[in-house]
């Protein structure tokens, strides 16, 4: 037997012999014989006094014997303690000292008493998800090895992957893109067709994966000039594109020169936005034709965007989500109305 | 000998000192790293400044009565202006709980105004609950109590004056610092540095005040509620040293780092935040009960075995309980079993003293029909007992993992707290405020009556609404869909909470309503009220020395 | 049951004050000094660093707003909570915080894992007004946090002062406190790679969308999205911590 074995053995009996050692301390105190000189230990304070314990005075209601003191008027009866009481308090003693035979317990040299049970909270945890994980694996490895769109069209695992989507979107996405997905001014709305970086299951898949703008290394990414802030247009060129902009979703801009706009928009939107204004996914710029805007469709905000430009950051998930529930949370993204 | 044109050792001293800080805390204001550190320099300055002028006002004001020796009598000016501050902060108190109440319900009210939004308003009420109400109520009965069963006049001539006014001071300190944004973060624990130095100061000085009068008492066993006091003092002393040992970033400024981090740093916080509750709050005012109830009942305490009993094993068993708010945390598996177990063996102990307050009522049970204010102490007994059921039971881990973090746990402080603190504090002070101010009876016990129902009713209500939103939020966090997946994000927890919000708010706003009947029963009773003839001639008998 | 002791310490108020305070420093004892004492208090990682002054600066914002009252950033061993937040929270974790901020109430949600969980632009339009992009949130609005520039003249101190707790922060780091501060927000700046050979893993960027100041907003900001990140835990031992 070497030192380690010592401790471990001092660790988990010496509790045992502790809970012995309590029996039998219970025992000699509640054995008939005994009684009497427990009931002379009681009547200690009673009978120290000078006086021998004259002062002792029995309380006329209750027939109890006060203790003899007084202060301020107030006195003490000396009644025993309530079996009941005693008896509770013993039981929760001993249900501690049986916990502490089963569970890790008490600091000791080179660690703590581990407990009969050999328990650990971190290891019920991880047992219990793997368990859980193994319970599901079939849907798991489904999840994992089956395309998206095959996941889409068999109707068990379109279910699972459902459900896996709708709770992860709950406490990852709903944040930015609200609870009902609708989105809000700079967090696009996923219920509708407009898609910045396609719609298609494997673009989505693509978008919750890396991000945009992230801090992934593959993050999708695109810089659409500060075209007022970096002094590459002035603030009348900068309007009368605005206005062009917004007529291309059939918006009216009154103040703005539509045609000097247009001229502005070949030289220097064209190549990411097209020339028909439909946008481009692979670049990510936006369709300028279906009048639904991220930023905001109203002027001010058209110009807003054209002078400072927008840099909006969509966090990567991969890492910090398991690839299957990626992969589910794309189905449910795209089965929000607006899937391509 | 004539002492009435010297000034006295002690007032001279506490000059001096008092002279003395003023200089520190101009040099402090003069450097001070930030607008906070500033302004509290010169709120100490003004505070000693103020202290310096009374000393010499009482100095010559004494010199010109020619008055000869020093008084023997018992020093009820110290416990009534400590009951002023308990009845004063109370209020206070209840109305930042009451604002915080409402925010939850309504985040608007806020406004965006940094002073009292949530985060820096909330330790404002606690605080002022706890430290401001509850540890006024506890030097205001501590201090009469000790000279009550001693049989004698308090110690010291400047020194209980300045325990009251410093910790006053502290309270002032530490609640502007809050709403200023100077916190420490530590629950119950918030004031930074230099605060807690001066509540070590005031501290000190308050257990040597309670020691030296205790001295000189003639009945030489000391009495039960004194050893509670004792208990409380010392305690709190030792947790409030050890949990805000830290290191200033500067003198000049209001910042400090705890020398705890991490994990050490949670468990000694709980160390000393659970037991801020077991000792403050609960060691504390079972003294205020044990003297407060038995008089006014005018029965004999139930059992004195029992009370030793339940004394020692409370304050062994209660200081290991500080995990059981760190269940299934980072906190090794070791330290939250004993977290567990102590916690469960305490209930009985602690129930000690609800059985002896109770029972205390045998031979009186009547009295509760015509006395509201012994009922509201008995009720608040009750509520004692069933906080410190609810207690062991929410240290057990399995409930615990559905309880912590949620409203439960508030709803457990607040049965507390409103039923058992603040329910035997109001019982105190009610009894306290006629003797001190030597009336024959409260202005009306009518009103005690109204306090008492609609208090009760407002308690009732903040509680069950609590119970439910918290077993709510706990089963919603961990509720599964028929697939295995989380049911509910976390913003539809706080969705369904809204209504519970406002029950509570409601609740809140009872007890509120409860407390200014109060305020303006006392208030009337020292305003008016027949004066207590043969009980003044009591309370100015001298006591034997 | 010992009556005779406890005559004497009922009849001798400073027998009764050392009985007290003996008996109420034994709990301490056995719970606190271990838990220093036990090298597996603190799990073997890697990838912990000391926070940089600006996350420190943020850090100190969120402890003066007292964010702990209604967040926690604590995640527990348990099931439902590691598949909502993440990895359970390691001691480890919060080694260097002092105070710790595990929190004790979830008005709020858990914030242990919130680094690059979501973008800063959302941090700031939140902070300002929650419920702009949560439309039922009840947490308060803390608009003056954009408005009020960073007073971080003194950060050297408070990395001193980090330092003397037992934060491995080394001289140079305390000398150049203010200009790392300032760095962090500038992914211009010259001594970038000696920066970040300082604090591996720093986010180097403008943080409240104001590139030309240095706001509480950027300090906060800098602290929100580095928490939970620093350590890999594919990389992590998970059999050697089990405690």
């Amino acid at each position: 037997m070497n030192a380690e074995d010592a401790m471990s053995f001092a660790g988990t009996w010496w509790l045992l012999l502790l809970v012995a050692g309590f029996a039998v301390v219970l025992v000699y105190a509640l054995w008939p014989k005994n009684k009497k000189k427990f009931d002379e230990a009681a009547r200690i304070p009673l009978e120290d006094d000078d006086d021998g314990g004259q002062s002792v005075e029995v309380d006329e209601l209750s027939g109890a014997e006060t203790t003899g003191h007084e202060w301020d008027g107030l006195k003490e009866l000396n009644n025993p303690l309530p079996k009941w009481w005693l008896w509770t308090f013993y039981v929760t003693v001993i249900w501690s000292l049986a916990y502490f035979m089963l569970y890790p317990a008490w600091p000791w040299f080179g660690g703590a008493t581990k407990g009969l049970l050999g328990w650990s909270s971190r290891q019920e945890v991880t047992q219990e998800l793997a368990s859980l994980r193994a319970e599901q694996k079939t849907y798991w490895d489904n999840l994992s090895q089956i395309g998206l769109e095959e996941i889409r069209s068999n109707p068990e695992l379109l279910q699972f992957a459902m459900a896996s989507g709708g709770a992860a979107f709950g406490d990852n996405c709903a944040p930015c893109h609200g609870s009902g997905a609708a989105g809000a001014k700079g967090y696009p709305n996923l219920n509708d067709d407009d898609w910045l970086w396609g719609g298609s299951l494997d673009e989505i898949h693509q978008s919750i994966l890396v991000g945009i703008r992230s801090v992934h290394d593959d993050t999708r990414d695109n810089e659409m000039p500060a075209f007022g802030r970096d002094e590459i247009l002035d603030q009348t060129q900068i309007l009368n594109v605005a206005g062009y902009s917004r007529s291309l979703s059939g918006l009216e801009t009154p103040s703005a020169d539509l045609s000097a706009g247009k001229e502005l928009y070949a030289e220097q939107c064209v190549a990411c936005h097209g020339e028909d204004g439909k946008g481009n996914t692979e670049l990510g710029s936006p369709d300028l034709t279906n009048n639904l805007w991220l930023y905001g469709g109203d002027l001010p905000d058209v110009i807003e965007t054209l002078t400072i430009s927008r840099k909006g950051v969509m966090p990567a998930w991969d890492g910090r989500l398991d690839p299957p529930v990626i992969k589910a949370l794309a189905v449910y993204v795209h089965s929000l109305g607006g899937g391509v | 000998m004539d002492q009435a044109k010297y000034l006295r050792f002690g007032e001279g001293l506490t000059a001096i000192a008092l002279g003395l800080g003023l200089l520190l805390m101009i040099v402090i204001a003069a450097n001070a790293q930030d607008g906070v550190m500033e302004f509290h320099a010169y709120l100490m300055a003004a505070a000693a400044f103020a202290g310096v002028a009374a000393i010499i006002n009482r100095y010559l004001s004494r010199a010109e009565s020619n008055e000869t020796a020093s008084p023997t009598n018992y020093n009820l000016g110290v416990v009534k202006l400590a009951t002023f501050f308990t009845v004063f902060w109370g209020l206070a108190g209840f109305i930042a709980g009451e604002v915080l109440a409402l925010q939850l319900a309504y985040p608007a009210l806020n406004f965006d105004i940094p002073w009292i939004s949530f985060g820096r308003l909330r330790p404002v009420h606690t605080s002022a609950v706890i430290f401001a109400f509850g540890g006024n109520a506890l030097l205001a009965t501590s201090l009469y109590v000790v000279q009550r069963t001693s049989h004698a006049r308090i110690a010291g001539d400047i020194a209980p004056w300045f325990v009251v006014w410093g910790y006053n001071l502290f309270i002032v300190l530490a609640a502007t610092g809050y709403m200023l944004g100077v916190t420490q973060s530590k629950e119950y624990a918030e004031p930074e540095w230099y605060v807690d130095l001066w509540l070590t100061i005031v501290w000190v000085t308050y257990l040597l005040v309670y020691l030296a009068t205790l001295a000189k008492r003639r009945e030489p066993h000391i009495y039960v509620a004194n050893w509670f006091f004792l208990a409380f003092i010392i305690t709190v002393a030792m947790l409030h040293v050890v949990n805000n040992l830290a290191v200033p970033v500067s003198i000049y400024s209001t910042k400090s780092y705890i020398v705890w981090g991490g994990v050490q740093d949670a468990l000694t916080q709980w160390w000393y935040a659970h037991n801020a509750v077991g000792f403050f709050l609960t060691a504390g005012f079972l003294g205020i009960m044990y003297y407060f109830v038995p008089k006014r009942a005018d029965r004999p305490i139930y059992s004195y075995r029992l009370s030793v009993i339940h004394f020692w094993s409370l304050v062994f068993l209660y200081i290991w309980a500080g995990p059981h708010h760190l269940f299934y945390t980072a906190l090794p598996d070791w330290a939250q079993t004993l977290g567990m177990t102590f916690s469960v063996m305490l209930w009985m102990p602690s129930w000690g003293g609800m059985i002896n307050g109770l029972m205390t009522l045998s031979g009186a049970w009547d009295k509760l029909r015509t006395d509201p204010v012994l009922r509201m102490m008995v009720v608040s007994i009750a509520f004692y007992g069933m906080s410190t059921f609810e207690g062991p039971l929410l240290s057990v881990k399995a409930v615990n993992s559905l309880s912590h973090y949620t409203d439960w746990t508030i709803g457990h402080v607040h049965s507390g707290a409103l039923g058992w603190v603040a329910f035997i504090s109001f019982g105190a002070v009610y009894c306290l405020v006629p003797w001190l101010w030597q009336k024959k009876e409260l202005y009306s016990l009518k009103l005690v009556n109204w306090h008492f129902w609609i208090a009760t009713l407002g308690i009732v209500l903040y509680i069950t609404a609590m119970w439910v939103s918290g077993i709510l939020q706990g089963l919603m966090w961990r509720a599964y869909d028929t697939l295995g997946f989380l049911e509910y994000s976390f913003i539809e927890s706080v969705e369904a909470m809204h209504p519970f919000y406002v029950i509570r708010a409601i609740g809140g706003a009872l007890f509120l309503i409860g407390n200014l009947i109060m305020i303006y029963n006392l208030w009337r009773t020292v305003r008016g009220g027949e004066a207590m003839e043969s009980r003044a001639a009591v309370l100015q008998q001298q006591p034997a020395e | 049951m010992a009556w005779w002791n406890q005559e004497s310490l009922e009849k001798n108020s400073i027998l009764l004050l050392i009985g007290i305070l003996i008996v109420v420093a034994i709990g301490g004892l056995f719970e606190l000094v271990p838990l220093f004492m036990m090298k597996s208090t603190i799990e073997r990682v890697q990838g912990m660093r000391p926070y940089t002054p600006l996350e420190l600066a943020g850090r100190n914002i969120y402890v003066r707003e007292g964010c702990y009252n209604c967040h926690s950033q604590m995640i527990r061993t348990l099931r439902a909570e590691i598949e909502r937040y993440g990895h359970y929270s390691l001691a480890a974790e919060s080694m260097y915080d002092h105070p710790f901020q595990w929190g004790s109430k979830r008005t709020g949600p858990d914030l242990a894992r919130l680094g690059n969980k979501y973008s800063d632009e959302w941090h700031r339009d939140h902070m300002i007004d929650p419920r702009a992009v949560v439309p039922a949130s009840i947490m308060p609005g803390y608009p003056w946090l954009a408005a009020n520039e960073l007073n971080y003249e003194y950060i050297g101190e408070d990395l001193w002062a980090n330092q003397m707790v037992g934060v491995p922060y080394s001289d140079e780091m305390i000398t150049l406190a203010k200009s790392d501060l300032q760095t962090q927000t500038n992914p211009d700046a010259e001594d970038i790679a000696a920066f970040e050979q300082r604090y591996p893993k720093v986010a180097i960027r403008d943080f409240d969308g104001d590139p030309g100041r240095i706001t509480e907003m950027d300090a906060l900001i800098a602290y929100m999205q580095m928490l939970g990140t620093l350590i890999d835990f594919k990389l992590y031992d998970e059999k050697a911590n089990l405690r």
